[in-house]
């Protein structure tokens, strides 16, 4: 048997079912899902080591209210998109097509929130490389970190709302729907171990 | 399929309200009366608790084949890990050098 027969029997196509039984497109998802994991935690360790490492590290935090109210918001819309993968196989387009818009809508409003929150930081002095406080690396640590994952949810709100336009308009299907969803999933993990590294162990008590 | 969709709706709405009291304790370990390390730990662990519980029940890898669930445990620990590597040079810059003393 040739190598070009070999590489054309392997081929999905043929009959043999994708790895693990799910589709290619899922699967390059949690691909990225664990690249990107290990860029967050490169950035989080990093974070934690100039934190520990440096005794004048800035607590700027004043208030836990705003960081409860995204964390509620980015949460809440783990939940909403839960419903609209649901309702994408189930094949209930226009409840799909809600549900994913309001998951857009809560990452749209976290970002406001969390622009809202840089733009007081700013008022109050802190730049990239220099804050009225302490440590000169805080600016620039934080807002790479919270950076990073401001990009992730605003692109994923775009995602969200390409992907949710273009499946009721019938190009897309339920598992683009789901796959979006798992994104959108991560993002919110991402936050669970940026609000106690970044806010809560800085709070002005 | 109505009853599967009901008993996913329960399940998902038990797990967010799990991650969200998980979330909420966090923000009750940062008003605590412990010192920077214990703070640091007890918040950690619950974050890893509410990502698994976000990995196995909100990404579905409860439900898909065990192999994928595997594959992306071993893969991301794996690589967590490996990232540990840099601590030793990290530590011998901070505390091994002269003029760090």
């Amino acid at each position: 048997m040739s190598y070009a027969n070999l590489s054309v029997q392997g081929h999905a196509a043929d009959g043999v079912p994708p790895v693990w039984a799910i589709p290619a497109k899922k699967m390059a998802m949690w691909l990225f899902i664990i690249a990107d994991s290990a860029t967050f935690a490169a950035c989080l360790f990093a974070y934690g080591y100039l934190r520990v490492a440096d005794p004048h590290w800035p607590r700027p935090f004043h208030s836990i209210t705003n960081v409860a109210i995204m964390t509620f918001i980015l949460v809440t819309s783990s939940l909403t998109m839960l419903f609209g993968i649901d309702a994408a196989k189930a094949g209930d387009k226009a409840k799909a097509f809600r549900w994913t818009m309001i998951t857009a809508a809560l990452g749209a409003a976290f970002a406001l929130l969390h622009i809202r929150e840089w733009m007081g930081l700013i008022d109050e002095g802190v730049r990239l490389f220099q804050n009225p406080w302490g440590s000169a690396l805080f600016g620039a640590s934080f807002f790479s970190v919270t950076g990073l994952h401001l990009l992730h949810v605003s692109s994923g709100v775009i995602a969200l709302a390409v992907v949710a336009i273009r499946y009721q308009g019938g190009r897309y299907n339920a598992d683009d729907i789901e796959i979006t969803g798992l994104y959108w999933h991560f993002v919110d993990l991402v936050w669970m171990f940026v609000v106690p590294l970044v806010y809560l162990l800085n709070l002005s008590h | 399929m109505a009853t599967e969709h009901q008993s996913n709706t329960t399940k998902y709405i038990v797990v967010y309200v799990c991650i969200l009291v998980i979330a909420a304790l966090q923000f009750v370990v940062a008003y605590s009366n412990i010192d920077g390390s214990q703070m640091f730990t007890r918040m950690m662990l619950l974050a890893c608790i509410e990502a698994v519980l976000a990995v196995l029940f909100f990404m579905h890898l409860w439900v898909d084949s065990r192999g994928l669930l595997w594959f992306v445990a071993v893969f991301t620990i794996f690589v967590l890990l490996a990232m540990q590597y840099g601590w030793t040079d990290s530590y011998r810059l901070l505390n091994g050098v002269p003029w760090a003393k």
